[in-house]
């Protein structure tokens, strides 16, 4: 099931994303979303669903008269002149879970939506607010790029503005500019070790899988005991890991928890008897210093960097 | 940094040496070829890292420097020297004697962004500058050249400027500490005390020089053939008053790979002629991907990469040079190279193990990139004091 805009709402007010909410009949151009808040503080914007040859599909998202060529947005990406189309009523459906006439940026919270690829248009950031579809077109929801971007960080897309109307020359020697915006639907190893390592162990193709996923998005409840899959990459729970030390040492403790666990059994309690406890130990440091100094830099960095923004932000004091 | 991608349209071939035969006869023999824009090995074989040592004139990196190392930092060495893949320096042992007396230095490493998504073998010298980051808990600078990127790829500068801080999420993601690494764009940070140096630096190299280095021919726009000092000067301290005011002594050591050596052989001749100590350096084999075979790295939207194929005679050799690379466990290693040599292990089996080292690499870069907001990118470039860089 998709998510609902109530649950996009919620997320939003969780991730404390400043964003106004204005409720309209149901719209599904611009023109006609127009009529309901273009009097408002605020530009809207147009939302283009596309695919290429290869099933790929794209998400296009700029302010409305930013002009979107696709022949030249097709080569930019390296799909040759006429590779990009309107993708079908049914992937809206299947892979967005969003109705017609109700693109828009925030689709990419549902999972189905985990490979296609968003660009950008640079525009959005010039407005002090633009206008989004939240899952619904009985909805506009106006917020700022900055609180954009925060959204989708915290669903693990990373977000990359574009300057759609430009027109670089793309040739022998000029690559296609906007080639890393082509999703890999397709493994990101080398094709001859993913095919063989699939055939000989069959009962390790959730290696292949794990391969294919991309960072995981948001789901609704966060789980309060640690992430849920065997590999923890659980985008969001990492994201608030990084920011919040109360999420952060319950991470520290929860992979701890998994080395203790997995190294304390009934042969190894036979085999070391007394000992098991510096075997655990030195387990634990074996497996789990490079990762826990590599989060931890994270953490600091990501301190730095707020107490960094704070600073430039900061008002002179009253004397 | 020059990536290892040809630069140079049209550099004279390679002289090829001639030998007696036991006939008596003059042969020719083709030389391996390593240079910033062209590396081939002999008549497709493997590169001979050995002759290239005494070919460069640097030094080869033995154990007992390696012992060293482990000495000084007291912690293990990084498995990148501990296999062999920082092979080669110059002048690393006067880093360590300096070291040792507590005289610190800095690190210098750099990029030129480019629209691929990083690849493991361009993020090897990264993960390697990060270990030595932590180890001797020194400064780090990183220049990405998007200068060089608008006029050898003729990109848009605003296109180049944003590329450039697009790979700088990725080299962040490696996991360099903010607290002691300043990330520059040249486009941002060419002026003041480090266009003095670029000036000094260019005077000091003539146009027939460059052209001998880099192959420029009288069709080369002037730009290009300007474009060496703006990557010599970050080896000097002087360059980024604002970190190294008043350490004018302070020494540079410049992590990279071996094709790299010809270009710093320029700014190591012009340093004491400008009064300025030489920069070391510490050097790398190739990635041996890298001419082969390539895969996306960076998380959010990857590129699709065209992936040839290893060839009809599949070399072996390969899952087991990635492990070389990146299995940190020297046991399983060597047990893995002796059951595999014995029969016992199959190919397919050593590549399971190879896609699950590789996958929690990339898993790990992914989560950590996806941690980098662009203001994590302004703070890392912001032009600041690093007051505890030594700490």
């Amino acid at each position: 099931m998709g998510y609902s805009k109530d649950q996009l709402i919620a997320r939003l007010k969780e991730l404390q994303i400043d964003f106004d909410q204005y409720e309209h009949p149901v719209v599904l151009t611009v023109e006609e979303q127009a009529r309901y808040v273009g009097h408002l503080d605020g530009a809207l914007s147009k939302n283009l669903f596309l695919k290429d040859k290869k099933s790929r599909f794209y998400i296009v998202s700029a302010l409305s008269n930013t002009k979107v060529d696709m022949k030249i947005l097709s080569q930019r990406l390296g799909l040759g002149k006429g590779g990009l189309r309107m993708a079908p009523e049914e992937a809206l459906g299947e892979m967005l879970q969003v109705p017609r006439g109700c693109v828009t940026p925030f689709a990419l919270v549902n999972e189905s939506a985990r490979s296609v690829s968003l660009l950008l248009d640079q525009g959005l950031k010039t407005q002090g607010h633009c206008f989004f579809h939240p899952l619904s077109n009985d909805v506009t929801i106006s917020l700022n790029a900055r609180d954009l971007d925060k959204f989708l960080n915290s669903i693990g897309k990373p977000p990359a503005y574009v300057d759609l109307e430009a027109n670089p020359p793309v040739g022998k020697d000029q690559p296609p500019d906007l080639a890393a915006f082509v999703p890999s639907d397709a493994t990101i190893l080398p094709d001859n070790l993913e095919k063989t390592a699939s055939s000989v162990a069959p009962e390790k193709n959730h290696i292949s899988a794990d391969i294919k996923s991309k960072v995981v998005t948001d789901k609704p409840n966060k789980p309060p005991n640690g992430p849920k899959k065997e590999k923890s990459t659980d985008a969001p729970a990492v994201s608030a890991s990084f920011s919040d030390p109360e999420k952060f040492v319950e991470e520290i403790l929860e992979k701890t928890s998994r080395v203790v666990l997995s190294e304390i059994k009934g042969e190894a309690i036979k085999q070391h008897g007394d000992q098991l406890g510096s075997v655990v130990s030195n387990s634990i440091r074996r497996q789990l210093t490079a990762e826990l100094k590599n989060i931890a830099t994270i953490f600091k960095n990501t301190a730095y960097t707020e107490g960094f923004h704070a600073s430039n932000h900061q008002q002179p004091k009253r004397s | 940094m020059p990536s290892s991608n040809p630069r140079a349209r049209h550099f004279p071939p390679p002289m090829s040496s001639t030998s007696l035969s036991p006939e008596g006869e003059e042969v020719a023999e083709e030389e391996q070829v390593v240079t910033p824009w062209e590396v081939s090995a002999k008549q497709g074989g493997k590169i001979d890292y050995g002759k290239l040592i005494d070919q460069f004139g640097c030094q080869r990196l033995d154990q007992s420097l390696i012992d060293r190392v482990q000495r000084l930092t007291n912690r293990h060495p990084h498995v990148f020297l501990r296999r062999g893949v920082f092979f080669a320096h110059r002048d690393f042992t006067d880093i360590l004697d300096a070291y040792e007396r507590g005289d610190k230095f800095y690190l210098y490493t750099g990029r030129g962004p480019s629209s691929e998504a990083l690849h493991l073998g361009h993020l090897v010298p990264f993960m390697f500058t990060k270990y030595l980051q932590d180890a001797f808990k020194v400064p780090l600078v990183i220049q990405l050249t998007d200068d060089e990127k608008c006029m050898w790829k003729n990109l848009s500068v605003e296109e180049s400027q944003r590329l450039a801080r697009e790979n700088a999420k990725d080299l962040i993601a490696c996991g360099f500490d903010i607290s002691r690494t300043f990330i520059f764009c040249d486009f941002d940070y060419v002026g003041g005390a480090f266009y003095k140096n670029m000036v000094r630096v260019a005077k000091c190299v003539t146009y027939n020089k460059v052209v001998g280095i880099f192959g420029f021919t009288g069709e080369d726009h002037i730009g290009k053939v300007s474009f060496p000092p703006v990557q010599a000067v970050p080896s000097f301290p002087s360059s980024f008053p604002h970190l190294f005011s008043g350490r004018e002594n302070l020494r540079c050591l410049i992590p990279c790979a071996i094709d790299q050596d010809p270009y710093f052989r320029m700014t190591r001749d012009v340093a004491p002629r400008i009064g300025y100590s030489k920069p070391s350096l510490i050097e790398s084999t190739f990635f041996p991907a890298l001419q082969i075979n390539k895969y996306a790295f960076s998380g959010g939207q990857d590129t699709t990469e065209k992936q040839r194929k290893f060839g009809a005679n599949l070399e072996v050799d390969i899952p087991i040079k990635y492990l070389e690379f990146f299995l940190d466990d020297d046991a399983e290693l060597e047990q893995i190279r002796r059951e595999y040599g014995a029969g016992h292990l199959l190919t397919g089996e050593v590549k399971r193990r190879v896609i699950e080292v590789l996958t929690e690499l990339v898993e790990r870069h992914r989560r950590a990139r996806a941690a980098v907001t662009d203001e994590m990118v302004d703070a890392f470039m912001a032009v600041r004091p690093l007051p505890n860089m030594f700490s």
